[in-house]
């Protein structure tokens, strides 16, 4: 029901991004920059060569994980706000697991990291889940509280037990761990770039989420819990588990998320890894429709925003609060403008208002 | 305005078109009321009754027709402008403020109100009019304080006390015991008689025939039938409304009862306020038998039926099924018992509105072969299901696939029905079953409850309609706040007797 033909949809979509840029014109203009030297770079840099498409995909890596994770839990009758925390718990706790076994090989090596990770970031998923399952503690204010301890603990860990001991023998004191041991690093996919395999593991993990949420019965049950909660419990689903173990999955994506971007192009863990893709990583799965699938391109999408609007700043050199500007505006034009696919009718009650202002019926109203 | 002329329509709607997205709700609905006179709207679920009188007092904007008070062609906005008129409505739930009192809800939202309002003036009015109208209601008091009867006394004053004379009153008598159902009638007589007009909905022929002056009967949204009440009878209503002929009696085989089902015994159990809501409730129920629950809603019907099925636990007492004790069981081991649930709340727990109808059919099977194995779902057998079930229950969907919130009450109510009746093994819960069913559907519920009677099944039927308890069930207790006030076979109840238990009178024996 209510729904617009796909040519419909997308002369939604790009009347939304159109308003939206011409508002960031403005800004660029005040900022003395020329906006379409601007929007030549953000809109055509990330598609235009070989180093853009890749980059792109590279942001895209990590998005679609962090939102699989959103998806779960989302499913699931759960708000995880809390994929930034989850992302650097995992990362903490894999690459502290390469470290302590550099000796490894690495078949066994790289699967037990990312193992690992999965696990640290269930975890840290699955406190708030537990709490809002058991004790009706708000998930959002929990998840976000443990995002900055997360944030804390890490940066602790960088600067004390975890730090480069090369680090402490130069007294530069940059905290980051040591290098991890070369077998334990996802494999580039293709040279001179940073594209490496973690955009595989990432879609084949969008494909089995697909299957798990929609083919196994354990997740129909999540998403009769997500669906209705009440009646969940009445077809004998239990309530409190389900939303645990959607948490748990939830962090989990995330904790992976974060180990991937250290396995894949740091190769060691340093501050700010999780870089943001924990919040936008819910913009994504929520653009994605909160389908699996759908996350693969609203990642693509927004890993080409961001790179987008990273090269938009250097081609006119204006301040990056104005870059992240014109990304919001986009964001926010975008998702709002999604009433008018989803009601058919709402464009023409909005124009119908101002063409006709109320007036009174005339006696011999006709009638047709 | 019109002086000689005595039988010229105080209201009138002319060629109401009204569509929704893939539905016509009303098409070219024709409606006349006349000063002191019931109109009776009859009609199936869905047939746009509703639709209409949300029209009428400016909630929805018709797509065609016209709209006259008075003789003269108006345009309804909001329920404001309905008010200007002397139009208002009495809806199904109402719309009162439970932590204000009578007098508060009564003037909130006048706009006439001076910024303090003298409210002893105010009261002083309620108890004038409720004093003609023999609606007693007590101004200061709090409405979370009054009884469900009371409530609706409530806003039939705020409707008399704004000045409406053309009333709505949209099911008033689905939340009332029978004698407060005659003291609603006697209370509509006198409006009338003082000139007063009434549209009156309705699913219930027995108040048509007993409160209305006029019936029209509403089919597909348009106006199929207008009849004087006295010219016609509540055969042929059925019959006009439904399109077929409707039995009202039903068979009902002999069956002997079998061995115990379910056994409640000195249950206690609070409600979600924490206060107390069951006391000390023993019954029991074979198989082949219905015990039906009667009793005003909010006496702990919904506790009952919540504690049979694990939703709810108990405080004191035990709950055995087939033998077993399942008291404070999750409701897991208890729909392995077993024990299927109709409940009362069809959208809120009975189904998942965001799901396609084939997965909500499946809500019970999913656990087991054939529709998986292990935890592998296997999506066409459910869809063959549910196309079994559509069929043999008559679902009206348009495919298994739509989500299930897109279906009419009454079809919901089928799904519901389909799942649980086909996935009973023992115990049947059912909840207000035929609430706001048309009398088409409201049969095909009955007679489903009476083939599980025939296979063996045990009952548990909660209803708030004193015909259906003492046609379908074997046995009725009565429920008044949280206790058992008797428990009569069927076939010696009456509807008096029942009626004083409801209010909380002991039967003299």
């Amino acid at each position: 029901m209510g729904k617009q033909s796909p040519g419909m949809k997308l002369l939604v979509l790009t009347g939304a991004v159109v308003g939206a840029l011409l508002i960031g014109a403005l800004l660029l203009l005040m900022a003395g920059a020329n906006p379409l030297v601007a929007y030549k770079a953000m809109l055509l840099g990330p598609f235009s060569s070989r180093y853009g498409i890749t980059e792109t995909l590279v942001k895209t890596t990590p998005l679609i994980l962090v939102a699989l994770g959103i998806v779960i839990a989302f499913r699931s009758g759960t708000l995880n706000i809390g994929a930034e925390g989850q992302m650097m718990i995992g990362a903490l706790a894999g690459s502290a697991f390469a470290l302590a076994f550099p000796s490894l090989p690495g078949i066994i090596l790289l699967p037990a990291t990312l193992l690992v990770s999965f696990a640290a970031g269930a975890l840290w998923g699955g406190i708030p889940g537990w709490l809002k399952a058991y004790l009706n503690v708000n998930e959002i204010l929990s998840t976000i509280m443990l995002n900055a301890i997360a944030a804390q603990f890490v940066t602790y860990m960088l600067r004390g037990p975890l730090i480069d001991p090369k680090e402490v023998s130069y007294g530069t004191g940059f905290p980051q761990t040591a290098q991890i041991a070369k077998a334990a690093w996802l494999p580039r996919l293709l040279p001179r770039t940073r594209l490496h395999w973690g955009i595989i593991l990432a879609l084949v993990l969008a494909g089995l989420v697909y299957i798990f949420l929609w083919r196994t019965s354990l997740g129909y049950k999540m998403r009769t819990v997500g669906a209705q909660k009440e009646a969940s419990r009445y077809g004998g689903v239990r309530v409190e588990r389900m939303m645990v173990l959607a948490m748990l999955l939830s962090g989990g994506f995330a904790g992976l998320a974060g180990m991937v971007e250290v396995l894949g192009i740091h190769h060691r863990l340093m501050d700010g890894i999780s870089g943001g893709y924990g919040f936008s990583g819910i913009v994504v799965a929520l653009f994605g429709q909160l389908h699996p699938l759908g996350v693969i391109p609203a990642a693509i999408l927004f890993g080409a925003l961001m790179l987008g609007a990273d090269m938009m700043q250097r081609a006119v050199s204006v301040p990056a609060a104005i870059v992240f500007t014109i990304q919001g505006l986009v964001v926010l034009f975008v998702v709002g403008s999604d009433i008018f696919i989803r009601r058919p009718g709402f464009a023409a009650r909005i124009f119908k208002r101002f063409k006709t202002p109320p007036r009174p019926v005339p006696d011999e109203g006709g009638a047709q | 305005m019109n002086e000689e002329q005595v039988k010229v329509p105080i209201l009138e709607m002319k060629g109401i078109t009204k569509r929704f997205p893939g539905v016509l709700a009303n098409d070219h609905a024709e409606i006349e009321l006349f000063p002191g006179e019931v109109l009776a709207l009859l009609g199936e679920n869905g047939a746009g009754k509703s639709t209409l009188m949300n029209i009428l007092i400016g909630l929805y904007r018709p797509d065609e027709g016209e709209i006259y008070v008075r003789g003269e062609r108006v345009e309804i906005h909001s329920p404001r402008d309905a008010a200007a008129l002397g139009i208002g409505m009495v809806h199904q739930n109402f719309k009162l403020v439970p932590t204000m009192t009578v007098a508060e809800n009564i003037i909130l939202g006048m706009t006439e109100l001076p910024l303090v309002p003298h409210l002893e003036e105010v009261n002083r009015r309620i108890v004038e009019i409720s004093d003609h109208y023999n609606l007693q209601v007590d101004p200061t008091a709090y409405i979370w304080q009054l009884s469900v009867g009371e409530q609706q006394r409530v806003e039939i004053l705020k409707l008399i006390y704004r000045g409406a004379n053309i009333l709505i009153l949209d099911e008033p008598t689905a939340v009332l015991t029978p004698q407060e159902s005659r003291e609603l009638g006697k209370i509509i007589k006198l409006m009338v008689s003082e000139g007063k007009s009434t549209i009156f909905i309705t699913h219930k022929m027995d108040e048509v025939m007993a409160f209305s002056d006029w019936v029209r009967v509403l089919q597909h949204g348009k106006v199929v039938a207008v009849k004087r009440t006295a010219d016609t009878n509540p055969q042929e209503l059925a019959r006009l409304m439904v399109g077929r002929e409707v039995l009202f009696r039903l068979e009902k085989e002999d069956v002997t009862p079998g061995e115990v089902v379910l056994e409640l015994q000195d249950v206690e159990a609070r409600n979600n306020k924490g206060l107390p809501a069951l006391r000390k409730i023993s019954l029991q129920i074979r198989q082949g038998e219905i015990l039906g629950i009667a009793g005003v809603a909010g006496n702990g019907q919904r506790e009952l039926a919540e504690v049979v099925t694990g939703l709810r636990s108990v405080t004191a007492g035990k709950l055995l099924i087939n033998g077993q004790d399942l008291t404070n069981r999750p409701p897991l081991e208890i729909i392995k018992a077993g024990v299927s649930h109709i409940p009362a709340d069809r959208i809120g727990m009975g189904a998942v509105g965001n799901m396609p109808v084939a997965d909500n059919l499946a809500m019970k099977g999913y656990r087991n072969p054939p529709f998986s194995t292990g935890e592998m779902l296997h999506p066409r057998r459910i869809l063959e299901f549910a196309r079994r079930m559509i069929d043999v229950f008559r679902i009206a969907t348009p495919t298994p696939q739509t989500y299930i919130k897109f279906l009419s009450g009454g079809n919901i109510q089928k799904a519901i029905l389909a799942r649980e009746i086909d996935a009973c093994e023992g115990l049947l819960v059912a909840v207000y079953p035929s609430r706001g069913l048309d009398v088409g559907a409201t049969e095909a519920v009955r007679k489903r409850l009476l083939e599980q009677r025939a296979q063996g099944r045990a009952v548990l039927l909660i209803s708030e309609e004193l015909d259906e308890l003492m046609t379908v069930a074997d046995k009725i207790a009565v429920l008044y706040e949280g206790r058992i006030m008797g428990i009569v076979p069927s076939s010696e109840a009456d509807i008096e007797t029942l009626g004083l238990m409801m209010a909380g009178v002991t039967p003299t024996e």
